[in-house]
C-alpha cells in the first residue's frame, strides 16, 4: 500500500504569509494514503531535510510529496534527500505552491485553498509513480563553440588548456569579434588589438582547437554530451591549405570600393579582401557579390597574381559534421543601426538625429574606427565628410536603450563607459577640442568605471549635459544639436562639428534563428535566456548548451571573459564525467498490444523509435513492435499522447498519472 | 448563466520549459493572477492527449487552457507543432462530445513572459466566469474511468 509523507514549507514567509501552511498539512492527512504530514519554515534547510528523512524512516513512508518552490528550483534537493533516507528519488514530487501560489495570489483563503488542491492533485499523481534509476549515457568529450569574438576565443582557450578539443567556429573572416574594432578599452585604455591579438593567435596555433572561419552552424542534433553539429564552411574563394597569406591578391584587385564592414563603412576594402591586418586567419576572402569575376565571367586578377594558385572560383559550401559533447554560445551583439527603410528595424527610429543623412552624425563603432591607429585615419580623429578635425563634438547617450516608446527598454550597459572613453579619447588626441556629453543617469557600476568618468569630467573636462536631445540639423556647416539641460531646466543648442550616437546593443539579426537550431530559449529582443538568473547565469535551459557574452544580454569585455570562463568550466564539468546520468524519463513500449502501426516513428523528433522483431520459440516472425532507443528518447511524450493504441508511455507522465492528477482537481 | 457567486474551475495543461517556467518568473516577479487556475506540468505539449482535456471537463473544469512553446521554439524541436495539429482537429470533435468551444484555449507563453501568462490567466478566468459553470457533463460523470 501507497504510505505518503506530505511536507509543507514555509518558505520562511514567501509561502507562509499567504498560505496558511499549518491548515495545508491538516488537510493533507486527510488525504486517502497520506499517512504522515507536517510544516516547516524552511523545508529545504538541513532540518528540514531531516525530518522528511526521518519521516521516511518513522513512517514507513514510500511516497514524499513536498509542497514548496518550483521543481525548477529544489526537486532535485528533495528528491537527493529521499534518496539519502533509502526511498528511490522518483518517488518524490514537487507541489509548487510559491511561484504558483503563494507569489501570485493576495487572498489568504484563496491561496490556501488552491494549495492543498496542488498536493490533492499531487498526490493522486503520485500513487502511479514507481522507481525509477537515471540512464548511462557516454560524454563525447569535445566542445563546439559559436562565435570567435573575445568570449568565444577566451571559451575555447581555458577549454582547451584543460586538454580537451575544441571547435571554435566564426561566421566572419577572421576570428576576433567587435573586440578587434575597438580603439583602446574602458577603464584602463588598453590598446584593446594589443591585448587581443595575442590571445587570437594563441586560439589559431592551440593543438587543442579547430578553426573553422568563414562558417556557420548549420544544424544540431542530439542531446547533452552526444550532440552531432553540421558546420557550414562558406566558400572563400580560396584555398586555405595554399594560401600563404602573401596579400598579393588584395593589393592586385581592381576593384577597390567595396565598403569595409571592419571599419563601418568609413573605408573601403577590394572584392578579395582580409578584413584587417591583424586577421586570423591571415587568408582572404573573395566577396562575391562585387567581384568582378563573379558578375561578369572576366577579370581573374587574383588568380593571375597568385603564385600558389590558391584561388579557386569553383569553391562550394562545404558541410563537415563535428560530434560534441557540449556547446558554447558566444556570438555577441550587433549596434543597433538606425534605417528608417530597413524591415528588421525592432525600433522606429531617430531620424531626427541624422544618421544616415548626415556623414559626421556616426554610431559609436564608427568612432571606434577612427580612433584606432588601425583605422581609416589612422587614429586622427577626423570628421568623415571633409576630413577636417572636429574641435566641438557632441555625445549622445540612449539612442535605442531605456527608451519604450521609441526604441528598448533595456539599458545597453556599456554606452556609458565607452562614451566616457571617446569623450576623453578625442580630448587626448584634440587638446583644444571640446566635447560635450548628453546623459539620462550616469551608469558607471564596475571596478574603476566611476572613477573613469570622473576622470573624464575633472582631468579632460568634458561637458555633461543631463537631458535629451530633441533633434539634430545641418546649417553652415555645423551640426546644431538641440536638446534640454534638465539639471538647469533650459534650453541647450551646441554647433558641433561632429555626432557620435551610442545607439543601443542589440541581438545578432539571426539569433532567433541559432537558437531554434540549438533549441534554447530567447527573449523577445533575441538575447538567450539562461536557466537561472542569479544561480545558472551562464546555463541555457537545453543542457550541455551554455552562453558567453553580449548574446544573452548587453555585456562590457570584463563579463563577456567571466562568462567565457564559467561556461567553459560549465563545460569542463560534463567532461570531467565519464558517464552522464540523465533523467529516466523516456517512453516505453507495451510490446504486447503495439500493432506496429508506427505512427509514433513518425512524429519522433529523435529518431528514437525502432523496429522490433517480435519472433515466436521456432524462429518465426510473429510481428514487428515499436521499441525505444534510450539514448535518443528526449521525453517530450509527443508519441505518447500520438498512439492510437495506447501502446507507448512516456514514463514519469504516463496516462494514469495525468488522468487521476485531473480527477482530483 | 452568469452568476456572481460563481468562480470557475480552470485547468492549465502547459510544458516544463516555456510555459511553467514564464509561469515560475510571473511569480518570482511577485505578479499577481486571479487564483481558480490549477496547472497540470507536462515535459511539452506534444504530450497533451485530447483526452485530458476531455477528462478535465468531467472532473468538473469550467475551462482550459492549453499552453507551451511559441511556433518554432520547442524544446523538443516540433512537439508544439503536433500539438498545434492535433488541436485543429480536435476542435471539430469538441462540439460533438458536447463541449463549448470557446472554453477550449490554446495560447503560446515563453519562459521569458511572465507578464504574458498573467494576462492570459486573467482573460481566460474573466471569460469562462462570464459563460458559467460547464453543467454537460455533471449528469454524465457518475464514475471517473482513465478507459479512453
Amino acid at each position: 500500500m501507497m504510505r505518503i509523507g506530505v511536507f509543507v514549507c514555509h518558505c520562511g514567509e514567501n509561502i507562509g504569509k499567504t498560505v496558511d501552511c499549518p491548515t495545508v498539512a491538516k488537510e493533507a492527512i486527510k488525504l486517502p494514503n497520506v499517512v504522515y504530514s507536517i510544516d516547516y519554515k524552511y523545508m529545504c534547510s538541513d532540518p528540514g531535510q531531516n525530518m522528511i528523512k526521518q519521516a521516511i524512516a518513522e513512517h514507513k513512508l514510500n511516497a514524499v510529496v513536498v509542497a514548496s518552490c518550483s521543481p525548477h528550483m529544489h526537486e532535485k534537493t528533495f528528491r537527493k534527500a529521499c534518496a539519502q533516507a533509502g526511498l528511490n528519488p522518483y518517488m518524490c514530487e514537487i507541489a509548487n505552491v510559491r511561484e504558483h501560489c503563494s507569489w501570485v495570489h493576495d487572498n489568504v483563503e484563496e491561496a490556501t485553498k488552491k494549495a492543498v488542491d496542488l498536493i490533492r492533485m499531487t498526490v493522486e499523481r503520485i500513487k502511479f509513480n514507481f522507481p525509477l534509476s537515471e540512464i548511462k549515457v557516454p560524454i563525447t568529450k569535445k566542445a563546439l563553440v559559436i562565435g570567435g569574438g573575445i568570449s568565444g576565443i577566451q571559451a575555447a582557450l581555458d577549454i582547451a588548456g584543460a586538454g580537451f578539443k575544441v571547435i571554435l567556429v566564426e561566421k566572419e573572416p577572421s576570428i576576433g569579434g567587435h573586440m578587434s574594432q575597438l580603439s583602446e578599452t574602458f577603464p584602463t585604455l588598453d590598446c584593446s588589438q594589443c591585448i587581443l591579438t595575442p590571445r587570437m593567435v594563441e586560439a589559431y596555433q592551440h593543438p587543442n582547437i579547430k578553426l573553422y572561419t568563414y562558417s556557420e552552424v548549420d544544424n544540431v542534433d542530439g542531446f547533452i554530451g552526444n550532440f552531432k553539429v553540421t558546420i557550414r564552411k562558406k566558400a572563400r574563394s580560396v584555398k586555405e591549405n595554399l594560401c600563404t597569406g602573401c596579400g598579393l591578391c588584395v593589393q592586385k584587385c581592381p576593384i577597390k570600393k567595396a565598403p569595409s564592414e571592419f571599419d563601418e563603412g568609413l573605408a573601403n576594402r577590394p572584392a578579395i579582401y582580409v578584413p584587417f591586418p591583424q586577421a586570423v586567419p591571415n587568408i582572404p576572402v573573395i566577396d562575391r557579390t562585387v567581384c568582378t569575376f563573379f558578375k561578369t565571367g572576366k577579370c581573374q586578377m587574383c588568380k593571375k597574381v597568385c603564385g600558389r594558385d590558391a584561388i579557386d572560383f569553383e569553391q562550394k559550401d562545404e558541410l563537415i559534421t563535428e560530434d560534441v559533447g557540449a556547446i558554447i554560445v558566444a556570438t555577441g551583439y550587433k549596434l543597433y543601426k538606425i534605417d528608417k527603410k530597413s524591415k528588421d528595424a525592432a525600433v522606429k527610429g531617430y531620424g531626427e538625429y541624422g544618421y544616415g543623412k548626415y556623414k559626421d552624425v556616426i554610431d559609436g563603432l564608427q568612432f571606434e574606427r577612427i580612433a584606432s591607429a588601425s583605422g581609416p585615419t589612422a587614429g586622427e580623429i577626423l570628421r568623415p565628410s571633409d576630413k577636417k578635425q572636429p574641435k566641438k563634438v557632441v555625445f549622445i547617450q540612449c539612442v535605442g536603450s531605456r527608451d519604450p516608446s521609441k526604441g528598448f527598454e533595456y539599458c545597453s550597459k556599456i554606452c556609458c563607459m565607452y562614451t566616457a572613453k571617446h569623450a576623453m579619447l578625442y580630448k587626448h588626441k584634440v587638446h583644444d577640442g571640446e566635447a560635450y556629453v548628453f546623459y539620462m543617469d550616469i551608469r558607471a557600476g564596475g571596478k574603476g568605471y566611476d572613477e573613469f568618468v570622473r576622470r573624464a569630467i575633472e582631468e579632460d573636462h568634458v561637458k555633461y549635459i543631463r537631458g535629451r536631445v530633441s533633434r539634430v540639423y545641418e546649417k553652415k556647416g555645423k551640426y546644431i544639436v538641440k536638446g534640454e539641460d534638465t539639471i538647469s531646466g533650459v534650453p541647450v543648442e551646441i554647433e558641433a562639428d561632429m555626432v557620435v550616437l551610442a545607439t543601443a546593443i542589440v541581438a545578432q539579426p539571426e539569433a532567433a534563428k541559432l537558437a531554434q537550431t540549438l533549441g534554447i530559449p530567447y527573449d523577445k529582443y533575441g538575447f538567450y535566456a539562461e536557466v537561472h538568473p542569479k544561480l545558472r547565469p551562464v546555463e541555457s535551459s537545453s543542457g550541455g548548451i551554455f552562453l558567453a557574452g553580449a548574446c544573452q544580454s548587453p555585456r562590457d569585455i570584463p563579463e563577456s571573459v567571466a562568462m567565457a570562463s564559467a561556461a567553459a568550466s560549465k563545460a569542463l564539468v560534463l567532461f570531467g564525467n565519464e558517464m552522464l546520468e540523465r533523467e529516466p524519463i523516456v517512453a516505453k513500449v507495451n510490446e504486447n498490444t503495439c500493432v506496429g502501426c508506427f505512427y509514433c516513428k513518425k512524429v519522433c523528433a529523435y529518431n528514437a523509435i525502432e523496429l522490433k522483431e517480435i519472433k515466436d520459440k521456432k524462429g518465426n516472425l510473429v510481428k514487428v513492435v515499436a521499441s525505444v532507443n534510450t539514448g535518443l528518447c528526449q521525453g517530450c511524450g509527443t508519441c505518447n499522447a500520438t498512439c492510437p493504441s495506447k501502446s507507448i508511455e512516456l514514463i514519469g507522465f504516463n496516462d494514469e498519472q495525468i488522468f487521476y492528477q485531473i480527477k482530483a482537481l | 448563466m452568469s452568476d456572481s457567486s460563481f468562480e470557475p474551475k480552470i485547468v492549465a495543461f502547459v510544458c516544463n520549459w516555456c510555459t511553467y517556467t514564464g509561469a515560475d518568473l510571473a511569480g518570482t516577479s511577485r505578479m499577481k493572477y486571479q487564483s481558480n487556475v490549477r496547472m497540470i506540468r507536462l515535459p511539452c505539449t506534444g504530450r497533451i492527449d485530447p483526452m485530458f482535456i476531455i477528462k478535465a471537463f468531467e472532473s468538473g473544469a469550467d475551462g482550459v487552457l492549453v499552453s507551451g512553446c511559441h511556433p518554432g521554439d520547442c524544446h523538443y524541436t516540433a512537439g508544439n507543432y503536433h500539438a498545434r495539429r492535433r488541436w485543429i482537429l480536435f476542435r471539430q470533435l469538441l462540439k460533438f462530445v458536447g463541449i463549448d468551444e470557446s472554453r477550449v484555449f490554446f495560447s503560446w507563453v515563453s519562459a521569458s513572459e511572465g507578464k504574458k501568462w498573467v494576462d492570459v490567466i486573467n482573460e481566460v478566468t474573466d471569460t469562462v466566469r462570464s459563460k458559467g459553470p460547464f453543467t454537460n457533463y455533471q449528469k454524465l460523470n457518475k464514475e471517473f474511468t482513465i478507459n479512453g
